[in-house]
């Protein structure tokens, strides 16, 4: 054992080499970004390890107004809060009923939800986006209106909750299933209806598994970029922060606008981070839940 | 408990989801596959029946077959080099006791939580040929200014390797993570006993343990690296420099040649299907109980 210990020690010293080694690939890009999102332009044309000479916060007046990123960011949470709550309010009763009641084309659907976790949307988003320019031809056309179901947020919040259903009701669906039936007996004996009894008593204890569906799906709707890009076509017209930054990057590439650039990629970033920050256990946890357990 | 309410209850309930997962699911997925068989006017949605037509002229197609071409590289190099680093990792937060383990678990999950697009900004820095991270760090290793155009041929399709890799590998370590802090410690306390090193605890009982994971997420590489080098593409190289199979498609829907780009779509589909079915088959193992 004596012997082990002195290569047991340049083990253990290895170990950690290679550990910061990844933790210092990861942090300096992002941290990196940060700063430079103070520095001045003039800045970013020499040695990039420097570090900012002064506070130059005009970058972030600059993408907030010049560059449109407050009114971005404004769609961005009216979207990801409006899908949310689609997606809560369908998928929870549906989930409910799903996995608790039997009946007629029960088993159907639930075969047919779980094959939708296997449709992704990067396939399905070009049929999308010509349904929907369908129906706004025949809206042109009925009633003389243009742009009623593209380039609309609310449009593009359905179809967010929608995509992300299958997932959502296999979620929950699996966490229904656990629960004994007694909670609801003892519900409709106290003469609750089967609607108060499932909001009343079955979804208050469904709160954990709410909570990480709510914080999957915040993730994963306020980055989504190529469904909004499909279908906030409009070149004027409204757009999610994602594709706005994504436009920015493009721009500011050739004006070599680099200050407001990185401002932008912070304002994109910081909710995600400063959400991650408080519940990263949550999230890690989460992500073991969704089935995947081996 | 058979009443005219419980059935109105249940309608009531499932109706929503199934009519909005009929719309903006079902439907558009039948469609990509009616579609392919289709040719559709740019801008009138008239349909004229090609048959397998579409099919012929994507076979044939050099721009089709090297975005293939460039998918399956990147399948291919993605994977092995993340899942390596990703169950080292692993490996090495769940078998050693590390000071600030916790913190580490955290930092490498950070790339997963960021979009797409920020991602692209952030390389975009690293990238840049005069002064930009990687290309700076290079010259202090070689002594004297390097300019590698990371992001032009030929090296543009190494710059999105790195960026998927970088991006990817704390998610499959937290999933591996799960998988191996679940194989009892026991099993490794006696073969220690038994004299048998960390690499032998590894491979005689780490890897066979948590097999099951590792097929699944050998299927999960397959699928999410079809998906994610499209994002990654998408967001971070010029138009057209370096497509894979789902850029493409979405190249062609831009032209307005939908019949087209369905039928692209419908043979990725089809390609990461049977591929996944293929690495499943091949991975099959006699299921070890713990």
């Amino acid at each position: 054992m004596k012997k082990g210990n002195s290569a047991d020690t340049l083990y253990k010293a290895f170990i950690y080499v290679v550990l910061i080694t990844l933790a210092v690939v990861i942090i300096v890009p992002v941290a990196w970004v940060f700063l430079a999102s103070i520095k001045q332009n003039s800045e970013f044309y020499g040695n990039p390890w420097t570090l900012p000479a002064s506070l130059y916060w005009q970058n972030f007046v600059d993408a907030w107004t010049a560059a449109k990123m407050g009114s971005y960011m404004l769609n961005s949470v009216i979207v990801t809060v409006l899908s949310l709550v689609i997606l809560l309010v369908v998928a929870l009763p549906a989930a409910y009923c799903l996995s608790r009641f039997r009946f007629r084309g029960g088993r159907f659907l639930n075969t047919a939800f779980m094959a939708g976790l296997f449709i992704n949307v990067n396939y399905i988003v070009v049929p999308i986006f010509l349904m929907l320019r369908d129906w706004d031809s025949w809206m042109n056309y009925l009633f003389r209106l243009n742009n009623v179901f593209m380039n609309n947020l609310v449009t593009l919040s359905v179809v967010y909750a929608a995509t992300a259903l299958p997932f959502t009701i296999y979620l929950l669906s699996g966490y229904f299933a656990t629960l004994p039936h007694d909670f609801e007996e003892a519900a409709y004996i106290d003469g609750a209806g089967y609607g108060a009894a499932m909001v009343r008593v079955i979804f208050p204890m469904a709160q954990p598994s709410i909570l990480t569906i709510i914080l999957f799906n915040f993730l994963s709707f306020w980055n989504e970029y190529i469904i909004s890009m499909t279908l906030m076509n409009s070149a004027t017209g409204q757009k999610t922060l994602p594709v706005g930054l994504l436009n920015l990057m493009q721009a500011s590439q050739s004006a070599a606008q680099y200050g407001r650039l990185y401002a932008g990629l912070v304002l994109v970033m910081l909710p995600t981070l400063i959400l991650y920050m408080c519940v990263q256990k949550k999230l890690t946890q989460g992500m073991t839940v969704g089935g995947l357990k081996g | 408990m058979r009443s005219p309410g419980r059935s109105r209850f249940i309608a009531l309930c499932v109706a929503p989801a199934t009519i909005l997962f009929f719309i903006f699911m079902v439907m558009p997925t039948f469609n990509v596959f009616r579609m392919s068989l289709f040719e559709r006017g740019a801008y009138s949605p008239t349909e004229t029946f090609v048959g397998l037509n579409n099919f012929k002229v994507l076979f044939k197609d050099t721009k089709f077959i090297t975005s293939m071409q460039n998918t399956i590289l990147l399948i291919v190099t993605v994977t092995i080099i993340t899942f390596f680093f990703a169950i080292v990792f692993a490996a090495i937060l769940t078998r050693e006791k590390i000071k600030g383990q916790n913190f580490f678990r955290i930092i490498f999950y950070i790339p997963n939580i960021l979009s797409v697009v920020v991602i692209a900004g952030i390389f975009s820095a690293i990238y840049k040929p005069e002064n930009g991270m990687l290309n700076s760090i290079l010259s202090l290793f070689a002594g004297r200014d390097i300019m590698i155009l990371w992001k032009d041929q030929p090296m543009v399709i190494v710059s999105v390797i790195i960026a998927m890799v970088w991006q990817a590998i704390g998610y499959y370590m937290v999933m591996y993570m799960a998988s191996m802090s679940a194989v009892p410690v026991d099993l490794y306390e006696s073969a220690s006993l038994d004299g048998a090193g960390r690499l032998n605890q590894f491979f005689e009982i780490t890897l066979p343990l948590i097999w099951t994971n590792i097929r699944t997420t050998l299927t999960f590489f397959i699928i999410s690296t079809i998906n994610m080098a499209f994002l990654f593409v998408k967001a971070m190289v010029a138009k057209g420099m370096a497509d894979v199979g789902l850029s493409f498609m979405y190249a062609q829907k831009d032209e307005g040649l939908y019949g087209y780009a369905m039928a692209a779509g419908v043979i990725i589909f089809l390609f990461s299907f049977t591929l996944s079915a293929v690495v499943n088959h091949a991975t099959k193992r006699e299921t070890l109980q713990m």
